[in-house]
């Protein structure tokens, strides 16, 4: 029924993994960056039910819900510190925001 | 049929994953991973996480990204500007991405394809059982954590009159 070899599906959630790393790594917008861990996220998601539908096995399916609702909190929390960054600091370059460097 | 759905929608994913991180504008990146999000749905309900496709769907392409355009447009996000204030990223950055890729594949060449272990297909009807009955008490916990995530953004976002 289902022909595609699970490589695959490793493959393909490799690629995007990556691609979220580069964008987490290279880009400069706090939005954006937050947007690549998203990507991350759904990447690990793919490999989880991957395996769970090779396996015969719901509880990778689990985890993919319960990572989905984290990733959900973490949004609407990790959005709310953008905006009262933004609120007080008026930029969202991440390169201005280092007061925790020096 | 199965290969060509995937390679047409893996495809996809990745040309929409590569606009993400490439455009320079915020709402466009938005957007594209929209692209990515409902590819991944196809791909998951082509695994038959039925449940989980149109979780994706409802739950990622509709509030999370909603939520993300929705900030974008509160702080009228411009394009962003390219600085080179982070050497280490762009020195360190490719070589450490290509060392990550390369574990990776190494891991996936290695993996042996294991036997099903069991014969639960993983519909809707099938999630829905494990998250009641083995997977009740996390289930139980997720709520309180999104309350206190809501209750986090409140007070975070919440603007004090002077």
């Amino acid at each position: 029924m289902d022909a595609v070899p699970l490589s695959w599906y490793l493959v393909l959630s490799a690629v995007l993994f990556g691609l979220g790393v580069a964008g987490f790594l290279f880009r400069r917008n706090i939005i954006t960056v937050f947007m690549s861990i998203e990507l991350m996220l759904n990447a690990v998601n793919l490999t989880f039910i991957a395996f769970a539908s090779r396996l015969g096995q719901v509880d990778g399916q689990i985890f993919a819900f319960f990572v989905m609702v984290v990733a959900a909190a973490e949004a609407a929390v990790g959005l709310a510190i953008i905006l009262v960054i933004f609120r007080n600091r008026a930029t969202l370059q991440i390169d201005e925001l280092d007061s925790m460097k020096n | 049929m199965a290969p060509a759905i995937f390679l047409v929608f893996a495809a996809l994913a990745v040309f929409c994953g590569l606009n993400v991180v490439l455009r320079r504008h915020p709402i466009a990146s938005a957007l594209w991973l929209i692209g990515v999000m409902v590819s991944l749905a196809v791909l998951y309900g082509l695994l038959g996480a039925h449940f989980l496709a149109v979780a994706q769907v409802i739950v990622y392409a509709g509030a999370i990204m909603v939520l993300f355009v929705m900030v974008i447009m509160l702080v009228n996000a411009g394009a962003e500007q390219p600085s080179n204030a982070s050497r280490m990223a762009q020195v360190l950055g490719l070589p450490l991405l290509a060392g990550l890729l390369a574990v990776l594949g190494l891991v996936i060449r290695r993996a042996t394809p294991a036997a099903a272990l069991a014969a639960r297909k993983g519909t809707a009807h099938d999630v829905g059982t494990a998250l009641f009955t083995t997977y009740l008490l996390p289930f139980e916990i997720t709520s309180i954590l999104v309350l206190i995530a809501i209750l986090g953004a409140v007070v975070l976002a919440y603007k004090e009159k002077h």
